[in-house]
């Protein structure tokens, strides 16, 4: 709290970040010690976590005030308008101590408490069981066994304790391969296709330079090779463009000579690297945060981010994977400098493909945690947890997410998950509210005792599944379903949910997917009524054949009173509601009224209460 | 008959039909007047009827004696024919191509159409000017009925009757028509029964150089403002455009003299632009073999999707001067037949919530569209692959009809139709058997007989198994105005039409499949739950009634 100067600022104004006209609401601003507050005059609220903040910007001093612009990581950018310069200062001052800290200890995750007792909060850690997932794709078998070799984290600092690596890979091949590669991430399992009997795996690259061989890291090689008796050879995948995998050669590193490892086939698949990925996520959000953005800036501007190419670089990669596997039983080793980003992209995606198991809510999170946390993606500084080299932070992540969306739109009866669990996922990778995503690999996660000081997020998702599920999903047809997604350029579509989460007024204002998880939602419960109220005319009938028998049997059939059956009053009853709310249109209030952007010409005459006949009874949120 | 001499082979054996996503089909081709038909004479594979209307361009190659024809449709859709034998592919070619190219409208298949199902209602008269106008009438007693262009002498691309301010005299209008472009004094397109005020459209007034002006025209529109009201004049084109038509003759309303109006210039495109956009879209999305920033630049370049916001826009901004800012307003561009309606029809869908329905959507394109002399004709003669410039040929309505998707997106649960109603209405406004979309005016069709020699769409259309294609399960009817988003974000392409050929849709189908069924089964489970309740309460009276009969 030290860093905390003025805890409430009125009168101070929320600039609509796309309007032309300087539409603006006006509110009080509260400072906590997590979260920055905006409550309008209408009692909406904004939330914006300190932790969620990208940057913070006091720009040139105007007459209605000091502008501060804040732009967060899950793409959400405020623009307040604060009356006094002071105020602004201390706020602009406390935010940036606040969204930038130090120490591990002072994230969120330390102080979060969402009131479950330590059973309950270990129980939350121990949902995902990867030892179970090794069992379930059928390891260890008759070729793959768990090595003990990093137990102690000794071999690899960044690799998990439990590792998979074939039977016949002795200990010190192991080692030895270690040595010939990038921060000793040595080829292990990754993915093990069952009926294929091919495997996808993963290292880092060798240090190979121009010319060093490594015997064990070729029986390693080898070794995997074996492990498929299914295929006689096996691909090494290089994800990186080839010039940059040459230019490592002359820092001792590289890729993996043909000629040394038998039978490999050897293939570059062109990924760019994390800086390249960073700046052109930046030139993105430049562009799409224009105001007043025309088609064709909004094209160009789309084509220069080289954004969904860099998407379709890593789908066409996983595409490859999948492919080897599938078509020709052949396992897969893919690696790229050091095998933390884009083979963990490439590799859980194309698992993602082959099994339908990880296009669950379940097995997402299972394949999260096997490809990306345990295997040592460093989240705390491609996210920027802490305050650190910027340089460092990237979003692979959020590239893989939106690659899964890319496959949802492609495939919409695939994923059991809809579109808001991958929204989600992506705001707790950067919240630090959960202990899941904070440290950048196992070790260090051990070290901060996060299994003791913090909660899982898996747990919290899995409670609020409902709001997770997708409608449509049908899981019987797809069990065996390996997904064969379509790369053509006009298959990629900017994602406007992801990056335009927050800005509600360029939604569709009816939301087909809402209403069908609500329909199918209203259907349970009408099922279940249904059976309540046959069971409850089967009680009725019964009571009154008894009825009838004992009447028979006093002798006293009275017949029915046509009268009485007429003038059955009946009611309809109204059903469960069918969800107006939904149907109507959202944003039809005067805080959300894009009608005015069509044309500059009307900014002036705008009235102050804008009369509403219709809308507003029915509006959601 | 007349099609014998063109026809130079009627029919070529072992034909291979290749389509995209199909297995390649061989059979028999055959060509009638009107119909490309390839039959492999098997149950189970589907056969190809093609109209020739249909087909845009053809191209044709040879390897040894087999030749290859390529048919690009109007559709978009692009087939693929291998003839063996060199005479009979060229003999097919040239008389695909004279039969595709047939100058006179009488020879159009709809002449000849002979319809195969039952007529529920006669689709001439299911939307007359009279019935549109009692819609009215019942809330405003300015307006009237005008027969002054009963034989199409004042205007020849306006309809018959047509609806003006009921203070204005016949005489007038025959002078302001002389005022305006082609003829096309303003008249009512929509009356906003929410605040009575109204939409307008007309040609651009003849002002020339030296500013004409013209004391009726004035009037006219004056008539229809309230007492110290303002009204908007939407020009479609750009001020820099509208100035230079008065060299020709053209021009805008001068401040001066129509003080009580204000002047908005918008710049939609028109014609060729227009065109060379609708070719250079087709192009990109045809190409399966862009890499990311290609497809990406060329999907810019097209400009397509600017048209589109331009139009949403214009039409946005003339919604919002009648709902919100209480002001009737008048549209018009050049020679109001195109652009003008896109924005008078489109202001229509986001204000009023019978144009989205079925019924309601037909009576618009009638009124707005076929009435109102959007010169069809002209415009849909070709299509993406022409490759001789014509002057006159644009994708007007199927950038329209483009609007309309881009709204149903945005409001999925607004429209009583779906998208396959839209993609219907794009494919027989190039090519049909019916006569809708024949001619360019009331006045041609007049002329030809239309209703007399050929079927009309909404006869067809408006059938209960054919309506319950069209009909969108989501449909729940709402008194809202509906206001699009028109930034980029917004837009996206209309897959179901410029990507329909190139992709498979399967999954996206099954999924609306399983959206359709869930609703279905939504509606099966509330009808039950009702009976039920029904039963129990009836069992429950029974019994409260039963019982003290047996303590008599």
């Amino acid at each position: 709290m030290e860093h905390i100067r003025t805890t409430k600022v009125e009168q101070v104004k929320l600039l609509d970040r796309f309007s032309t006209s300087n539409k603006s609401l006006t509110g009080t601003l509260y400072l906590t010690a997590t979260h920055l507050l905006f409550i309008d005059s209408h009692q909406k609220e904004t939330w914006i976590l300190h932790h969620h903040i990208a940057s913070v910007e006091k720009l040139p001093l105007t007459t209605s005030g000091c502008p501060l612009l804040i732009q967060c990581k899950n793409f959400r950018t405020v623009h307040f308008i604060v009356p006094r310069e002071r105020d602004c200062h201390d706020i602009y001052n406390s935010l940036l101590q606040l969204s930038k800290q130090a120490k591990y200890e002072d994230l969120y995750a330390f102080s979060y408490n969402p009131k479950q007792n330590d059973s309950e909060r270990l129980q939350g850690w121990q949902l995902i069981d990867l030892t179970e997932e090794y069992k379930r794709m059928g390891v260890p078998n008759s070729n793959w066994q768990l090595s003990d070799a990093n137990r102690e984290y000794k071999i690899c600092e960044t690799y998990p304790r439990e590792l998979y690596v074939p039977r016949i890979a002795s200990k010190p091949i192991i080692v030895g391969s270690s040595k010939f590669r990038s921060k000793g991430r040595f080829p292990v399992l990754s993915y093990y296709h069952q009926d294929k009997e091919a495997a996808i795996c993963r290292c880092s690259q060798p240090l190979s330079g121009f010319s060093a061989r490594c015997l064990e890291d070729e029986h390693l090689l080898q070794a995997i090779g074996k492990a498929n008796p299914a295929s006689r050879y096996m691909y090494v995948v290089d994800t990186r463009p080839k010039l940059n995998a040459m230019a490592n050669r002359a820092a001792g590193k590289g890729y993996e000579n043909e000629d040394n490892y038998s039978n490999i086939r050897f293939q570059f698949v062109g990924i760019e690297n994390i800086h390249v990925m960073r700046s052109s996520l930046q030139k993105l959000l430049e562009v799409n945060g224009a105001k007043g953005l025309c088609v064709s800036d909004f094209y160009s501007g789309l084509e220069s981010s080289g954004w969904l190419r860099h998407i379709k670089a890593v789908m066409d990669a996983a595409i490859f994977l999948a492919k080897a596997v599938m078509a020709e039983s052949a396992s897969v080793l893919v690696h790229c400098s050091d095998g933390w980003d884009r083979t963990s992209q490439v590799c859980s995606l194309g698992s993602l493909l082959l099994d339908s198991y990880y296009r669950t809510i379940r097995g997402f999170m299972v394949l999260i945690e096997k490809d990306w946390i345990s295997f040592g993606h460093k989240f705390s500084e491609r996210c920027g947890h802490l305050d650190g080299d910027p340089k460092e932070v990237s979003p692979v992540f959020t590239q893989f997410l939106e690659c899964v969306w890319h496959l949802t739109e492609q495939f919409p009866q695939a994923f059991e998950f809809n579109e808001a669990f991958l929204l989600q996922i992506h705001e707790h990778i950067h919240s630090c509210q959960f202990g899941n995503f904070l440290g950048n690999c196992q070790k260090e996660r051990e070290e901060l005792k996060l299994e003791e000081k913090t909660y899982s997020l898996w747990p919290f998702l899995l409670d609020d599944q409902k709001k997770y599920l997708n409608p449509l999903y049908s899981s019987k047809s797809q069990r065996l379903m390996v997904l064969e997604p379509n790369t053509v350029s006009f298959n990629f579509k900017f994602w406007r949910n992801m990056y335009h989460q927050f800005d509600r007024t360029l939604h569709p204002r009816q939301s087909v997917f809402n209403i069908i998880m609500n329909m199918n939602e209203q259907n349970k419960q009408l099922e279940e009524d249904i059976k309540d109220l046959e069971s409850k005319i089967k009680q009725h009938k019964n009571k009154q054949t008894e009825d009838i028998l004992t009447k028979e049997l006093l002798n006293s059939v009275h017949p029915e009173s046509p009268a009485l059956k007429t003038s059955l009053c009946l009611k309809e009853q109204t059903l469960l509601p069918v969800n107006d709310a939904l149907r109507a249109i959202e944003g039809s209030n005067p805080a959300d009224n894009r009608y005015s952007d069509y044309a500059e010409e009307f900014s002036k005459s705008e009235p102050t209460v804008v009369s509403l006949e219709y809308g507003v009874a029915r509006m959601t949120c | 008959m007349e099609f014998a001499e063109l026809i130079k082979t009627p029919r070529v054996d072992n034909v291979v039909l290749h389509r995209p996503f199909y297995p390649a089909v061989e059979g028999t081709l055959c060509l009638t007047g009107h119909h490309l038909i390839l039959s492999s004479r098997q149950d189970n594979t589907e056969e190809l009827w093609l109209l020739h209307s249909n087909i845009d361009a053809i191209d044709k190659r040879f390897v040894g004696s087999l030749g290859t024809i390529i048919i690009k449709c109007k559709d978009f859709r692009i087939i693929q024919l291998d003839i063996p034998g060199m005479e009979e592919c060229l003999n097919i070619a040239s008389s695909i191509e004279a039969l595709s190219t047939l100058d006179s409208i009488t020879l159009m298949y709809p002449f000849f159409y002979r319809p195969m199902f039952e007529v529920i209602e006669d689709g001439w008269h299911s939307f007359l000017p009279e019935q549109e106008f009692e819609l009215y009438s019942s809330a405003t007693s300015e307006w009237r009925l005008s027969y002054v262009n009963k034989e199409f002498a004042v205007c020849p691309s306006y309809p018959p009757i047509v609806i003006v301010p009921k203070s204005i005299d016949d005489e007038a209008l025959r002078k302001v028509a002389t005022f305006r472009h082609g003829g096309r004094f303003p008249v009512l397109s929509y009356y906003y029964k929410k605040n009575g005020m109204v939409i307008m459209r007309s040609g651009q007034p003849l002002t020339g150089t030296n500013g004409r002006r013209c004391k009726e025209d004035e009037k006219l529109i004056n008539a229809t403002l309230r007492a110290g009201k303002r009204g908007y004049i939407i020009d479609t084109r750009s001020l820099n455009v509208a100035q230079q038509a008065r060299a020709r003759g053209g021009g805008f309303e001068q401040e001066a003299h129509y003080p009580q109006w204000r002047r908005i210039h918008k710049s939609i495109e028109r014609y060729h632009v227009l065109q060379e956009s609708l070719i250079k879209l087709v192009e990109a999305c045809n190409d399966q073999t862009h890499n990311m920033d290609r497809w990406l630049s060329k999907l810019e370049a097209s400009n397509w999707l600017t048209h589109i916001k331009e139009i949403l826009t214009t039409a946005c901004l003339a919604a919002q001067c009648i709902d919100r800012e209480g002001a009737s307003i008048l549209i018009h561009g050049t020679e109001g037949t195109d652009s003008t309606l896109q924005v008078t029809s489109l202001a229509q869908i986001i204000l009023d919530p019978r144009s989205r329905t079925i019924r309601g959507f037909e009576a618009l394109v009638e009124r707005e569209w076929l009435q109102a002399g959007h010169p069809f004709q002209q415009r849909c003669a070709q299509s993406a692959y022409c490759s001789s410039k014509q002057k006159w040929e644009a994708p007007v309505f199927l950038l329209f009809l483009d609007c309309v998707w881009q709204i149903l997106r945005q409001f999925p649960c607004s429209f009583e139709f779906n998208e396959h109603f839209l993609v219907m209405l794009f494919e027989h406004a190039y090519a049909s058997q019916f006569g809708t979309f024949l001619g360019n005016n009331e006045s041609e069709r007049c002329k030809l007989k239309l209703q007399q020699k050929t079927m009309s769409l909404w006869s067809w259309v408006n059938r209960p198994s054919k309506l319950c294609q069209f009909t969108n399960p989501l449909f729940e009817a709402n008194n809202l105005v509906i206001w699009p988003s028109v930034a980029p974000q917004s837009l996206q392409l209309w897959e179901g039409i410029f990507l329909r050929w190139n992709r498979s849709s399967k999954y996206q189908d099954e999924a609306y499949e399983e959206v359709v069924n869930i609703i279905e089964y939504n509606k099966e489970l509330q009808a039950k739950v009702n009976i039920l309740r029904r039963q129990l309460a009836e069992l429950e009276t029974e019994d409260s009634c039963g019982r003290p009969s047996e303590h008599p």
